[in-house]
Formats: C-alpha cells, structure tokens, sequence
C-alpha cells in the first residue's frame, strides 16, 4: 500500500488556500441597489431563482439585506420570478 | 415632500390611447395633489417572469415624484381601484437612491443624445 508520503498530487491541492472573500459593494462603493435592472439581480440568485446564502457571494450584512429587499421588489413586479429552473 | 417611484403593469390588451389616458391619470392625481412629477418612463411591452390574472406579457411604466407624504395612501387606493393596472409598487427614495435615478436618467439621456448626434 502507498504510505502517506509517497502519494505525490500533480498539483498543489487547494485545501489551505481559500479566495479571501470582499463585499464588493464596500469595495466598488456602490450605495443603492436598483431593484429594477435584472442583470445585476441576476448574480446573487442561483438557478433556482432562490436567493444565494452570504458565505457564497462574499457580501456583508448591511448589502445582504438590501440585495433580499431588492430581489423580493423585483419579484413582486414579474421582473425576477419566484421559483424557476435553468434562470441563468 | 419625499421623493417617491413608482413601478405598474398594465393590461396589454389596452388600446395605445386607453394606455396614455390610464397614465395621464396618474400624473394629474399628483399634480392636483400638488407634487411635481419629476421623470416618467415607458419600457413599453414586457415579458412578465410569472403569468400575472393569466396574461404573460404587460406594459411596464415608471414614475418618480415628489409629493407629501399623505397622499401616497390616497393615490395607492386609486392603483387597486383601477381594473388596468395588475401590479404597482411605490418605493421611498433616499438620497443614495435619488442619486442613482438622477445617474441613470442621465445615461439613459446621454444614449438617447448620442443617437441624435
């Protein structure tokens, strides 16, 4: 049987190193979230159409919350649908 | 005075002119009420994400102004009063969001200015 240290990966596996996640409202200083243009929605919703979970987008609390406001807005006026698949 | 926005579908079945009177409406109940409609946009015929009272498709209007804050009450009994209009929504806006409308006017403008040239 190989022992431990003989297993050689052929790459560096990526346990240790994850993606330092950023808000990137904070870092690109945008302020209000339109409910109104679909495309930028569109990123923080998964095929579903369900709104994506914080540790997934990076975003923080204060973003978070008007990203769900916005997304539910749009929703309420047919721009983004409830519940769908294959949205993207 | 607060500045607000609203968002409503019409029915597509209306004639152009029932769809401009509808409207017209709208804005003259908030000049009579003595706001100020700053900006209205037509994004024309739409296609909903979810059938709305068995219709797929409806006519998107958008209208920012700025009114006293009694008569928003007033002018949503009107929207559900109004058997054209399926869905309506009526945001605040705060200065962030003003902002972005006055941003985004300005692009939409700007487009439309580049075209003329």
């Amino acid at each position: 049987m190989a022992t431990q240290d003989e297993i050689k990966f052929l790459n560096a596996p990526k346990i240790g190193s994850n993606k330092k996640k950023y808000c990137r409202f904070k870092k690109s200083g945008i302020k209000y979230i339109d409910y109104k243009d679909p495309q930028f929605l569109l990123k923080f919703v998964n095929e579903q159409g369900k709104l994506l979970p914080r540790r997934l987008t990076g975003n923080s609390l204060k973003y978070q919350r008007k990203i769900s406001q916005a997304v539910k807005k749009a929703r309420h006026l047919a721009i983004l649908p409830y519940v769908t698949d294959l949205l993207k | 005075m607060n500045n607000y926005e609203t968002v409503f579908i019409t029915t597509p079945v209306l004639s152009n002119d029932e769809y401009t009177r509808t409207v017209k409406k709208f804005t003259e109940l908030i000049e009579k009420a003595g706001g100020k409609v700053l900006h209205q946009e037509d994004w024309g015929i739409k296609q909903l994400a979810y059938p709305i009272q068995k219709k797929t498709t409806g006519f998107y209007t958008l209208l920012q102004f700025e009114v006293d804050t009694q008569f928003i009450r007033k002018f949503e009994v009107e929207f559900k009063r109004d058997e054209n209009i399926m869905r309506f929504l009526t945001t605040r806006l705060d200065k962030y969001a003003l902002a972005y409308a006055e941003q985004r006017r300005n692009k939409l403008s700007g487009k439309s200015k580049k075209a003329e040239v």
